[in-house]
C-alpha cells in the first residue's frame, strides 16, 4: 500500500512526516469504509426497492436501540481520532529544547532566513540532516505562512508577533518551501528551497553561502559564467519582483541596457551605471533613486554573499 | 383533504361579516385573529432585539480584547471622560424608559392625551441625551481625544504613536531602535466613539420612530384593541436604554 | 376524499383555477411592490440564479488560468496576477454572500414554507419585501465594487492585507453588510412564522422536516449574522480611520479579526448546509413513498447542529496563532458537530430501505447528495484532526472539502428541490429525460473537478495560487476539464427548465404523491395559497393506505 501513500502524499522528509502519512492513510481507509457503509446502500436500495405500482411500504418510524448505536459508535470513533490527532499535534507544537534556531522574516514576496551565526540568506534555507531545527518567524507586512510539504509542517507568520514551527529532517536533498497564506500578487511565486545536507556542507554553506557558486567562477563550463550565476540570483533573491529584463517599467527600473548609461536621479543629478553604482544600489538603495521611481527598494546588506553580488554585476553588464 | 369552516379567503370589508366583531383596519389578512397578529409582532421584535444585542456584543468583546492588550492606557484614557455627564445621561435615559412605560400603559387604556404627553416626554429625554453627548464629543474634539489616526492629544504619560501613512511598509516587528510609543489611547477612543456612536445612532433612530408613533397617537390610532406599535417601540427603547446601562460603567466607572 | 396513497400520482380532482399567483395581477409594479411570499420567492430565485451564473463564470476563469502552471493559455497571458486575485475573490464573495447564503431559504423557503404550514403568507410580508430589496441593494453595491476595480483580498478579508490593499474594499464590505441584514430579516420572519402561523392541528412534531431545517437555519441567521455585521464595520473603520484593532502597524491584532470573522462564518456554513439537508428530508420520503425514519432525530439534530455550530469556529485557525488550549478545545468540539450530520445520513438511508422508490430527477439529485455529502463530511474529519490539519490546511484539500459540502451537497440539494417544487411554482413539468442528462453531467463534472483537488492538496498544492509547480499540472488540467463538464451540465439544466416555461401549464396538484400541505393546493397555487384553511389530520410522510388519526 506504500505506493498509494506515495501517490497521495509528498516525499517523506522526516519521521514526523511518516507519522502523519500513517495517520492520513488510516483516516483514508476509515473514510473509504464509512463511505461504503453510508453512501453505497442508498444506491443499492434505489435498485432493490425500485418502484412497483400498488406496493405498500412499511410504516417504520424509528428504532431507538439502533439509533443509539449509530450515535454512540461514531462518537466513540470521533473521540479516538481526536486523541490520535492530539498526540501528533503535541509533537508538532512543542519544539525540543536543543533545536537550532533559525529566524524567518517573511515579506512580500520573499523569505529571509537568519542563522545562529548571523549570516542571512534569501529564499535559500539550509539545515543539517537529522538535527532539530526551530524557526522563529515574523512578517514585515501581511500574514504569510511557512509551509514545507515534505516535512508536513506549516504555521502562519504574523506581523507584529513571533510564531514558531520546528522539524527534524531525515531526507537529504532539496525540498520545496511555499507560502500558504494568501499575501497578494506574488503569493504563488513566493517559493523557497530547503536544502538538507550533512554537517560539513552545512558549515561550508554558512561560510560562503554554499558551494554552488564555484562552478560559475572556475570557467570550466561555458554555460556557467558569472553572469549566469547573476541570473540565478535575479530569479531567486527577489530582484525579479521589481525589475524586468525587457525594458518594461515596473516598481523599479528595468535592467535592459542600463550598464554604462548615464541615469538621471530624482534630485536631477546624473550618475554612471557602473560596478560601484550597482553595488551601492544593493546595499544602500535609498542613497541614489532613479527619477520616476519610489524609494521602496529594501537593502540587501548582509543578505548577499560576495560571489552573489559579483554575479549580479556581471549579469546586469550582460544585458545590453 | 379535510377542511374546517373557517374561511379566510373573503376577509374583506366589515359589511361581509354579519354578526362578527368589527373588522379592525389594522388586521392583516394572513393572521386569523388580532391576538395572533400581536403575539407574532412581539416575537418579531424580540428577535430583532436579540440581533442588536449580538451587534453591540461584538463591540463589547472587541473592547475587552483591546483593554487586555493596553490595560494602562485604557485606565488612563478613561479619566478624560466626564463622569457627571455620563451619569446625567444615565438618569435621563432611565426617566425616558419610565415615560415610555407610561405611554404604553396609556395606549392600552385608550387615553390619547396621556399617550401624546408621555411619548413627547420620552422624545424630550432622548434629545437631552443627544445634547449632552454633543457637548462631550465637542470637548473631545477640542482636546484631540479622537479615534485612531486622528488622535492628537499630547498630555499622555506614554507618548502616542504616529500611525504610518497607508501604503508605507513600516516594519511591524518590535523595533528596538524606535522610541517607545503606544497606540492604546487612540484605540480606546476608537472604541469610545464607535460604541457611543452606534448607540447614539440607535437613539436617533428611536427619536425618529417615536416621533412617527407620536403623530399616529395624536390621530387616535392606538387603543386597547390595537396598541402594538407603541408596545414594540417601547421594547426597542428599553433595549437602547439597557445598552447604555452597560456602556456607562464600562467607560465611565471602571477603575 | 383520500387521494389513494399507495397508487401512482394522478391529476387532482379539481379543475385548474383560472387565476393563480402568477397571473392574478399583472404589470411591473404588481411584482415590484408585491407582498406575496411566492412572488418574492420567485424574484429571489431569479436573483440568486443570476448570481450563481456570475460566480460560475469567475470559477471557470479561475480553472482556465490553472490549466497551465504558468497561467498562460496558448502562450498568451489570460489574466495577470492582480486580475486573477480579484477573480478568485469575487468568485468566493459572490457565491457565498449573493448566492448560497440566501439561495434555499429566500427562494424555495419563501415559496414553500407558508404553504407547508397551511398559512397564507409569512409573518411579516412587508419585511419580506424589504429583505429582498436589501439583497438587491447589496448585489448592486457588489457589482459597483466590481466595476470600480474589484477587490483582491479573498472572500475572507484577512487583515492586515485587507486594511492595506488598494481597491474598493470598503464598498465591497458595505455590500456584504447590507446583504447580511437581508439574511437576518429573512431568518427573523421565518422564526416568527413557524411559531405562530401553523395550521390548526399542526404541533411542532407535525412539522415537515423542511420546516425544521429552515427554522434551525433561521436561528443561525438571526444570531450569527450581526457579528459579521459588526466585524465588517470594524474593518471599514480600520481602513478609513485607522482605529487600531486589526492592523499591527497601529497596535491591532490580525488574529482577532480572524476570531470575529469565523465566529460568524462557521455558523454561516450551517446556514448553507441545513436548508440543503432540509430539502433532502423532503425528497427521500416522498420518492420512497415511505415514512421518514427517525423524524425526531432529524428534527433534534437540525437544531443541535445550529447551536453547536457556534462553538467550533477556531478550527479554521489551528495554525493561525491562536492559543494551544483554544486549538485543542476547538478540535474536540468539532468532532462533536460531526455526529448530528452522521445521524441524518443513517436516517435517510433507512427511509429508503423497503421503500417504493421512484428515480425521478429530484430523487437522482437526492442520492447524488448522499454520496457527495458523505465525501464532504468525511474529509472534514481529516481537517478536524489536529495533526493532519497542519499539513492539509491552506491547501487544495480544504478547497475540495468545502466545495463538496457547499456545492456537492447544498447546490445538489438546491437543484433537487428546484425540480421537486418546479411544478408547484410554475405549473409545468420539465423534461424528465433531459433531467437525467443534466444530473449525470453534474455528477461526472463535479467529481472530476473536485475529487482531484483532494490529491492536489495532500500533495502540497497551496490555495489561491496563480502559478504552480510543474508537477501539479496533470491534476490541475483534469480538474479544469471537469469544470467544463460541470458547466455544461448546469447549462443544459437551465435550458430545459426554462424551455418548460414555454409550454402551457400541465402540472397536477400533486405530481409526486407528496404528503405535505403544499401538494394540497393547485400547481401553481392561487394568490392566497388555499381556498379553505387546511387543517392537519395526519402526520407528515404518512404513507399508510388507511388514515390513522394523529
Amino acid at each position: 500500500m506504500e505506493w498509494l501513500t506515495r501517490l497521495m502524499m509528498p516525499p517523506v522528509g522526516s519521521e514526523f512526516a511518516k507519522e502523519i502519512d500513517f495517520m492520513y492513510m488510516g483516516l483514508f481507509w476509515l473514510s473509504v469504509a464509512l463511505f461504503c457503509i453510508v453512501a453505497l446502500p442508498p444506491i443499492y436500495f434505489a435498485w432493490r426497492y425500485r418502484y412497483k405500482p400498488g406496493r405498500v411500504t412499511p410504516h417504520i418510524t424509528h428504532n431507538t436501540p439502533l439509533e443509539i448505536v449509530w450515535t454512540v459508535v461514531p462518537l466513540l470513533l470521533c473521540v479516538a481520532i481526536f486523541f490520535w490527532g492530539l498526540k501528533g499535534w503535541m509533537e508538532y507544537a512543542v519544539a525540543p529544547g536543543d533545536a537550532m534556531e533559525v529566524q524567518i522574516t517573511a515579506k512580500k514576496w520573499l523569505w529571509q532566513f537568519e542563522y545562529p551565526d548571523g549570516s542571512r540568506t534569501i529564499n535559500d534555507l539550509h539545515v543539517p540532516v537529522n538535527k532539530n531545527v526551530k524557526f522563529i518567524m515574523t512578517s514585515e507586512d501581511v500574514i504569510h505562512d511557512f509551509f514545507v510539504p515534505d516535512m508536513r509542517v506549516k504555521h502562519d507568520i504574523i506581523p507584529g508577533r513571533y510564531t514558531e514551527v520546528w522539524f527534524n529532517p531525515t531526507a537529504m536533498g532539496k525540498h520545496v518551501i511555499t507560502c500558504a497564506e494568501y499575501c497578494g500578487k506574488g503569493h504563488s511565486d513566493m517559493h523557497g528551497v530547503l536544502t538538507v545536507e550533512n554537517d560539513a556542507d552545512f558549515a561550508k554553506f554558512l561560510e560562503t553561502g554554499g558551494t554552488e557558486w564555484e562552478d560559475y567562477f572556475n570557467g570550466k563550463d561555458p554555460k556557467k559564467t558569472p553572469a549566469d550565476w547573476g541570473r540565478v540570483q535575479y530569479e531567486t533573491k527577489g530582484c525579479n519582483s521589481c525589475h524586468t529584463l525587457d525594458g518594461t517599467k515596473s516598481k523599479g527600473p528595468s535592467w535592459k541596457g542600463i550598464w554604462g548609461k548615464m541615469e538621471t536621479l530624482n534630485n536631477g543629478s546624473k550618475v554612471l551605471v557602473d560596478e560601484a553604482y550597482v553595488r551601492e544600489s544593493m546595499m544602500s538603495p535609498s542613497a541614489k533613486v532613479v527619477n520616476g521611481f519610489e524609494p521602496i527598494m529594501p537593502s540587501f546588506q548582509g543578505l548577499l554573499k560576495e560571489n552573489q553580488i559579483k554575479g549580479l554585476i556581471a549579469f546586469i553588464q550582460s544585458l545590453q | 383533504m379535510s377542511t374546517t369552516s373557517v374561511d379566510l379567503q373573503t376577509h374583506g370589508h366589515p359589511a361581509a361579516h354579519a354578526g362578527e366583531h368589527a373588522h379592525d383596519p389594522h388586521h392583516q389578512h394572513h393572521f386569523t385573529t388580532m391576538e395572533q397578529q400581536f403575539d407574532t409582532s412581539k416575537i418579531g421584535m424580540w428577535l430583532f432585539l436579540a440581533t442588536e444585542v449580538l451587534l453591540f456584543g461584538g463591540l463589547f468583546v472587541g473592547f475587552g480584547m483591546m483593554q487586555a492588550r493596553y490595560p494602562r492606557e485604557f485606565v488612563e484614557a478613561h479619566t478624560h471622560l466626564v463622569r457627571w455627564q455620563g451619569a446625567l445621561n444615565t438618569v435621563v435615559l432611565l426617566i425616558s424608559s419610565f415615560t415610555m412605560v407610561l405611554a404604553v400603559q396609556a395606549a392600552k387604556k385608550s387615553e390619547k392625551g396621556k399617550q401624546v404627553l408621555f411619548l413627547g416626554l420620552t422624545i424630550l429625554c432622548a434629545c437631552i441625551f443627544l445634547v449632552v453627548k454633543y457637548f462631550e464629543y465637542s470637548h473631545k474634539y477640542e482636546e484631540g481625544w479622537l479615534p485612531g489616526r486622528f488622535y492628537s492629544y499630547k498630555g499622555d504619560s506614554i507618548p502616542a504613536c504616529h500611525a504610518a501613512p497607508p501604503g508605507e511598509a513600516a516594519a511591524a516587528a518590535p523595533a528596538a531602535n524606535a522610541a517607545p510609543c503606544t497606540n492604546g489611547y487612540a484605540t480606546f477612543f476608537s472604541f469610545y466613539f464607535m460604541m457611543t456612536g452606534l448607540h447614539g445612532f440607535h437613539i436617533l433612530a428611536g427619536i425618529a420612530v417615536l416621533t412617527w408613533i407620536l403623530f399616529r397617537a395624536k390621530r387616535g390610532e392606538f387603543s386597547a384593541s390595537y396598541y402594538t406599535p407603541v408596545d414594540l417601540v417601547g421594547l426597542y427603547w428599553h433595549l437602547v436604554d439597557l445598552i447604555w446601562i452597560y456602556l456607562f460603567p464600562l467607560y465611565y466607572l471602571i477603575q | 376524499m383520500d387521494q389513494g396513497i399507495a397508487t401512482s400520482p394522478h391529476i387532482g380532482d379539481r379543475p385548474r383555477p383560472k387565476k393563480n399567483y402568477l397571473n392574478e395581477t399583472k404589470g411591473f409594479w404588481s411584482w415590484a411592490a408585491t407582498l406575496d411570499h411566492k412572488r418574492i420567492g420567485i424574484m429571489y430565485l431569479v436573483g440568486v440564479l443570476t448570481s450563481f451564473l456570475m460566480g460560475g463564470i469567475f470559477a471557470l476563469l479561475v480553472r482556465l488560468t490553472l490549466l497551465t502552471p504558468s497561467h498562460k493559455l496558448f502562450g498568451k497571458v489570460l489574466l495577470t496576477a492582480e486580475q486573477y486575485n480579484r477573480v478568485f475573490t469575487l468568485h468566493g464573495a459572490i457565491m457565498v454572500f449573493l448566492f448560497i447564503i440566501p439561495a434555499i431559504p429566500a427562494s424555495l423557503g419563501n415559496f414553500v414554507l407558508p404553504l407547508m404550514l397551511g398559512a397564507k403568507d409569512v409573518a411579516f410580508p412587508r419585511l419580506n419585501l424589504f429583505s429582498f430589496y436589501l439583497w438587491l441593494t447589496g448585489a448592486i453595491m457588489a457589482i459597483a465594487a466590481m466595476v470600480f476595480g474589484a477587490v483582491d483580498t479573498g472572500w475572507t478579508f484577512y487583515t492586515p492585507y485587507s486594511t492595506t490593499t488598494d481597491g474598493p474594499v470598503t464598498l465591497m464590505t458595505a455590500a456584504v453588510f447590507v446583504l447580511g441584514f437581508s439574511s437576518i430579516f429573512t431568518g427573523l420572519n421565518f422564526i416568527a412564522t413557524v411559531h405562530k402561523l401553523r395550521a390548526p392541528g399542526m404541533g411542532w412534531f407535525d412539522l415537515p422536516l423542511f420546516i425544521w431545517g429552515i427554522y434551525a437555519t433561521a436561528i443561525i441567521q438571526v444570531l450569527a449574522t450581526p457579528v459579521l455585521g459588526i466585524t465588517l464595520v470594524l474593518l471599514m473603520l480600520e481602513r478609513s480611520f485607522g482605529i487600531g484593532i486589526f492592523d499591527p502597524r497601529i497596535g491591532g491584532d490580525p488574529v482577532l479579526f480572524q476570531h470575529f470573522f469565523w465566529f460568524y462564518s462557521h455558523p454561516a456554513v450551517y446556514i448553507m448546509i441545513l436548508p440543503g439537508m432540509a430539502i433532502i428530508s423532503e425528497l427521500i420520503p416522498t420518492f420512497s413513498q415511505k415514512t421518514i425514519f427517525g423524524y425526531r432525530a432529524i428534527a433534534y439534530s437540525s437544531v443541535s447542529l445550529a447551536l453547536v455550530s457556534f462553538i467550533v469556529w477556531g478550527h479554521h485557525m489551528f495554525v493561525a496563532g491562536q492559543s494551544q488550549l483554544a486549538t485543542v478545545v476547538f478540535s474536540a468540539l468539532t468532532f462533536l458537530v460531526a455526529i448530528p450530520s452522521g445521524v441524518k445520513m443513517f436516517n435517510w438511508m433507512l427511509t429508503m430501505h423497503k421503500g417504493n422508490i421512484k428515480l425521478d430527477t429530484p430523487m437522482l439529485y437526492a442520492i447524488s447528495f448522499l454520496t457527495m455529502f458523505a465525501i464532504g463530511g468525511l474529509t472534514g474529519i481529516f481537517l478536524g484532526t489536529l495533526a493532519t490539519d497542519v499539513h492539509l490546511t491552506d491547501t487544495y484539500f480544504v478547497v475540495a472539502h468545502f466545495h463538496y459540502v457547499m456545492v456537492g451537497s447544498t447546490v445538489t440539494a438546491f437543484i433537487g428541490g428546484l425540480h421537486y417544487w418546479w411544478p408547484k411554482m410554475t405549473g409545468r413539468m420539465y423534461s424528465e429525460a433531459w433531467g437525467r442528462v443534466g444530473c449525470a453531467l453534474w455528477n461526472i463534472g463535479f467529481n472530476m473537478t473536485f475529487l482531484t483537488q483532494f490529491f492536489l492538496g495532500s500533495k502540497g498544492m497551496p490555495r489561491r495560487y496563480y502559478n504552480y509547480l510543474d508537477q501539479f499540472q496533470p491534476l490541475h488540467a483534469f480538474s479544469t476539464v471537469g469544470s467544463w463538464i460541470l458547466g455544461l451540465g448546469l447549462f443544459i439544466t437551465a435550458a430545459y427548465l426554462l424551455a418548460s416555461l414555454r409550454k402551457p401549464m400541465d402540472a397536477p396538484d400533486n405530481p409526486w404523491n407528496g404528503t405535505t400541505l403544499e401538494w394540497k393546493t393547485s400547481s401553481p397555487p392561487i394568490m392566497h395559497n388555499f381556498e379553505e384553511q387546511p387543517v392537519l389530520e395526519r402526520e407528515p410522510y404518512d404513507y399508510r393506505p388507511v388514515l390513522v388519526a394523529k
